[in-house]
């Protein structure tokens, strides 16, 4: 009996006792590191009722904190999808020197700590610099204001729609859009009408993670920011300066408008997968 | 359209892809550019379409220096290597790509569109195809999609790079008759890369051998069989 069920068992899949170990493994990390999480945060917000919570959010420094969260993102991802798009093409469809210096460009703010990389900002555009100190006097305030935070929100976003594209571009080559060429069609016909279509899903999926993260910077935001309530303090800051008072409704409320905003961004993407499988499906083979 | 090449020669960095080699296309021919690969026969395909710009040397379009066209300006129907279907579009709207991307002042109108691009299907003998995606087709089949989206922009000559380099053996056979009768039918001075001496012979009025960025020989397939010019075109057709 069971040297029969031996030879059934498909020659790539593993002994039982390996999967379970391995599903357990990965449900557990999945329980401790994100559900459990996300349901305290719910939780925590929710335990002086929904009109308690609601009305934390209705106070004007959280509403303030989210409208200056949905502005910088709105500025930021679609300013960082264009440089996406550009430099994906440049280093796809071209050849030249300093190539792979480029593409380890891309990746820095990977490595370089958010923070510092506020810190840079304001060292560049702060009031006491000659590039500050003139953009204050014709009444542009960076640092400190809502440039910066966009500034800092692009920069440690940036890789991200760059790195969707690359692969895929590479993967596509150049000859779809040869072949568009040679049937007459001008350059930004060619974008529009082969280039655009054949990347759409890898930019969504860079532009959703772009937003995801737009939206919880914390570390750069914090430096240049100045964190002026009401102003300059974006969700996650007004987030830790509540917790930070004891106002733990207040802060995990807001916090679970930001998770929100993040699951709202994932089924959007799920949706559209579902809704477009077919096309995906096509646009994956030849 | 007649076409000839005059001392073109092609480097990529320090690397000779063509030296200057000179070639006169009779108009209506259906010429093979035969070789093994680095021979540099897709580079001066490529340099005819307006692909890439030759390193000195010029292109003659029925006389004419055609040398700094553009490969819009060219019109000539190029059909890839692995044909470069739009994948995201349907078959019909593939072959209707060059006619939407006119200038508006000559752009047909949809139904004309229409008519072309159902013509076309015609005489592929693809009729029912005109709504399926590239990915639902087979290898032949896109092969003659890419022969009808070059065709429609009423190409001045047809280019085909390895035309049949990714069907098998016995799709293989049948398309080359197919080609030659839509040669015959269009009148279209035609250029094809093959590295398939076997096709080459049978399908082309005009042979030219090349070899390491050189051409070895030009003439009809019978002349060149008979008579091979060099050692290198004997032991090629040997092989």
């Amino acid at each position: 009996m069971s040297d029969t069920h031996l030879r059934f068992r498909p020659v790539a899949t593993e002994p039982a006792p390996v999967r379970a170990a391995l599903i357990l493994t990965s449900v557990a990390f999945l329980a401790v590191l994100l559900f459990a999480p996300l349901i305290v945060v719910f939780v925590e917000a929710l335990r002086d009722g929904a009109i308690a919570a609601v009305a934390s959010l209705a106070n004007p420094e959280a509403a303030s904190a989210i409208r200056l969260t949905l502005i910088v993102a709105a500025l930021a991802v679609p300013l960082n999808a264009v440089f996406g798009i550009s430099a994906a093409w440049f280093i796809t469809k071209y050849d030249f020197r300093g190539k792979a210096l480029l593409i380890t460009m891309i990746d820095l703010p990977f490595s370089v700590s958010p923070v510092v990389a506020g810190l840079c900002l304001v060292l560049t555009f702060g009031a006491n610099t000659a590039l500050g100190g003139w953009l204050v006097g014709h009444g542009y305030p960076v640092v400190f204001a809502l440039p910066s935070i966009v500034l800092a929100s692009m920069f440690v976003t940036f890789p991200f729609v760059a790195r969707e594209l690359i692969p895929v571009m590479i993967e596509q080559g150049r000859a779809e859009e040869e072949a568009a060429l040679t049937l007459g069609a001008s350059g930004w016909r060619i974008f529009f009408t082969v280039t655009l279509p054949n990347i759409r899903w890898a930019l969504l999926y860079g532009v959703l993670l772009c937003n995801a993260r737009a939206m919880g910077e914390f570390g750069a935001v914090a430096v240049v920011s100045g964190k002026i309530r009401g102003q300059t303090a974006t969700m996650p800051i007004t987030i830790e300066m509540l917790y930070n008072e004891y106002l733990s409704v207040a802060a995990f409320s807001l916090a679970a408008v930001l998770a929100l905003l993040a699951l709202v961004t994932l089924t959007l993407k799920t949706l559209l997968e579902w809704r477009f499988a077919d096309q995906l499906a096509a646009s994956h083979h030849r | 359209m007649h076409i000839e090449i005059d001392e073109i020669s092609k480097e990529f960095g320090s690397t000779a892809a063509l030296h200057p080699v000179s070639l006169a296309i009779p108009s209506g021919a259906l010429v093979a550019l035969l070789g093994p690969s680095g021979s540099g026969k897709t580079t001066l395909l490529r340099i005819l379409g307006g692909l890439e710009f030759p390193t000195s040397g010029r292109v003659l379009f029925d006389g004419e220096d055609a040398t700094a066209l553009t490969v819009q300006q060219r019109r000539a129907g190029f059909v890839f290597q692995s044909y470069a279907l739009f994948r995201h579009m349907t078959v019909f709207e593939n072959i209707a790509y060059g006619l939407r991307a006119r200038p508006r002042a000559q752009r047909p109108a949809a139904a004309e569109i229409a008519r072309r691009v159902t013509k076309l299907l015609d005489l592929i003998q693809l009729p029912d195809i005109g709504a399926r995606y590239p990915s639902q087709l087979s290898g032949g089949q896109r092969q003659r999609v890419a022969l009808a989206r070059a065709l429609a922009i009423e190409p001045r000559m047809l280019l085909l790079d390895e035309p049949f380099g990714a069907l098998d053996a016995r799709v293989r056979k049948e398309l080359r008759a197919g080609l030659r009768e839509i040669h015959d039918t269009t009148g279209l001075t035609s250029v094809f890369v093959t590295h398939d001496q076997d096709e080459a012979m049978e399908l082309a009025d005009l042979v030219v051998v090349m070899s390491m960025g050189r051409i070895e020989q030009i003439g009809r397939p019978a002349d060149i069989r008979a008579r091979p010019a060099t050692e290198f075109v004997k032991s090629f057709l040997s092989a």
